[in-house]
């Protein structure tokens, strides 16, 4: 590339360059630095690889395998109607989960979140003991809910369903006392003055901030619950996940991409439609 | 809403009123409909009241019985009857941390990949970008369990799958988000490197990587916490790590065993979570001087 620079330019931008040495040229021990996270990070990722089992061979062997299993799956089929009723009426089952999980979470977190939030309830202990016990039952997995329910309530949606409450409540539960938390607090203050009691301090204080917040969330819940309602059957628990997990361990690949589609295309349905509710309840100013 | 509030300051009470009933007669829609939509939801899922009323004290004797040794005694009076197992489950439990790391690592490096050619301002052609795209989504609404289960039988069972399925699921979520931190980022140092005759390589590594960093590396620990959660239960489906343990206790009704893997699954996550959260603090630190 030809200069054409003047010597004054030139001479400029060795000043500049001059005077943010340190930004052009690291200095050693940042570099090492950097060189060791890198070094540590990928060293770690390798000798992990090769504890857990993997292999060059393996791989190779396994990749071979799964473009086998590809080629099965095409083309999406559920070789009988029957089929295709029974898998639709699964996936319903699904997001009738997924739903009253969402709601039935909801519900149950909406009164207890104001015990978290240290700005409704002011005792310290009590805030949190709430707070331990969101994170306590956040911790364990909704599957592992669906296990223990499965022992309550026996197998079937409806363990299911209790899994989704159990786990989305702790989750809800820590959400919602984090938007109490952020709320405005003049609105709270505007009621007082006016007289205000508790109740009515929370109803129109903070209630009118905290609902659009609330229901967007529980929103992006729902949408993650239609994914982790799908597995749920994989134990049990009602829904699309059994047959699917059964059709996978009997090799039918056709009915497997058939359930693979019909999930995509539904939660797919679910993102748009829950788009639009949430631009409904929020507006454009949200956007 | 505006015509509520335009009423309100004008002081126009008849148009206040009105606006007013409309709002509150759509909150009562919106709550009937919810209403109704639950209903037909716990009639399709099942749901009997009177089976989790009988039931509901069945609940909180498990968890009575988890805490109880199969002597009769309360689990913490023998500590080492409880955890017995410890040794096995700390291995598993480490195993299963090792799965959702190399599952975060190799997932995030796909998405380093991905996300470039995912955003608007990077995409090689509109044709690639939505094709990069629709993989993405493909790979993050199937749940990693399904692909743990496919996996299973290709690479056979062990923790190899289960570090699989984290992989593709983890690039599927952070290739979408990924793509719209780039998508976000000051557009003028890129210019300025493809002023000075950068490559597309170039623009990537001089122009938007800088900027993007530390933000990629903070979504990846969230992710890396979610994994920890995930990697607990593959192993119901045999697929490496604690969860097949966790699965058979349960199952077979080793009372003391679930509450003594179950606590440690609880300590391990938080553990986590603390520690994650430090690190992305120290990002933050770091960011700012």
């Amino acid at each position: 590339m030809a200069t054409i620079t003047s010597p004054a330019t030139r001479q400029l931008h060795r000043d500049v360059a001059q005077r943010h040495a340190a930004l052009l040229r690291p200095s050693l021990a940042r570099r090492a630095r950097t060189v060791a996270v890198v070094v540590a990070l990928f060293g770690g990722l390798i000798a992990s690889l090769a504890y857990l089992g993997f292999s060059p061979g393996r791989l190779f062997a396994g990749v071979g395998r799964f473009g086998y299993i590809l080629a099965w799956m095409m083309p999406p089929n559920p070789e009988s109607w029957a089929n295709a009723g029974f898998y639709l009426n699964a996936l319903l089952q699904t997001l009738a989960i997924a739903f009253i999980g969402t709601t039935g979470a909801a519900v149950l977190a909406f009164p207890l979140s104001f015990l978290a939030a240290r700005n409704v309830v002011a005792n310290r202990i009590m805030h949190i003991l709430a707070r331990r016990v969101f994170d306590t039952i956040r911790g364990v997995d909704s599957l592992i809910w669906a296990l223990i329910w499965i022992n309550v309530v026996g197998l079937g949606p409806f363990a299911g369903a209790l899994a989704i409450v159990t786990s989305d409540f702790a989750a809800l539960g820590k959400l919602f006392s984090e938007a109490i938390e952020t709320a405005d607090r003049r609105p709270v203050d505007g009621v007082i003055s006016c007289g205000g009691g508790r109740l009515a301090e929370i109803r129109f204080g903070l209630m009118p901030q905290l609902l659009p917040v609330v229901l967007s969330q529980l929103l992006y819940f729902f949408e993650s619950n239609t994914r982790s309602a799908t597995v749920l059957g994989i134990v049990g628990a009602g829904g699309i996940g059994l047959p699917l997990s059964e059709m996978i361990r009997t090799d039918e690949w056709h009915q497997v991409s058939f359930i693979v589609v019909l999930l995509l295309i539904t939660v797919a349905v679910i993102t748009w439609l829950s788009g639009k509710v949430r631009f409904a309840i929020i507006g454009a100013r949200a956007v | 809403m505006r015509t509520l509030r335009l009423a309100a300051a004008t002081g126009n009470l008849d148009v206040y009123d009105r606006a007013a009933r409309r709002r509150q007669s759509r909150a009562v829609l919106g709550t009937l409909v919810m209403l109704v939509l639950f209903l037909v939801s716990c009639w399709i899922a099942e749901v009997r009241p009177s089976v989790l009323v009988d039931k509901f004290p069945a609940f909180f004797t498990y968890f009575s019985d988890i805490f109880h040794l199969d002597s009769g005694d309360l689990v913490w009076t023998a500590p080492a009857d409880w955890y017995w197992g410890l040794g096995k489950w700390l291995a598993s439990l480490g195993e299963t941390l090792l799965m959702a790391y190399a599952g975060t690592m190799l997932g995030t490096m796909a998405a380093l990949v991905f996300c470039f050619l995912a955003s608007r301002n990077f995409a090689r052609s509109r044709a690639s970008q939505f094709l990069v795209l629709r993989f993405l989504e493909f790979a993050r609404t199937v749940p990693d369990l399904v692909f743990a289960l496919v996996f299973v039988i290709a690479f056979g069972l062990g923790p190899v799958p289960g570090v699989l399925a984290i992989a593709i699921h983890t690039m599927g979520t952070l290739g979408k988000l990924f793509a719209e931190v780039v998508e976000n980022i000051d557009p003028r140092p890129v210019e300025g490197i493809s002023a000075a005759g950068g490559s597309w390589f170039a623009q990537v590594r001089f122009g938007a990587l800088p900027q993007v960093l530390s933000n990629f590396l903070s979504y990846a620990l969230l992710r890396f916490e979610i994994n920890v959660r995930s990697a607990a239960v593959l192993g119901f489906v045999g697929a490496g790590g604690i969860g097949y343990i966790l699965l058979v206790s349960i199952r077979k009704f080793y009372n003391s065993d679930v509450s003594a893997i179950l606590l440690l699954i609880i300590a391990t996550v938080m553990l986590i979570d603390y520690g994650t959260e430090r690190v992305r603090h120290l990002l933050v630190d770091v960011e700012r001087h």
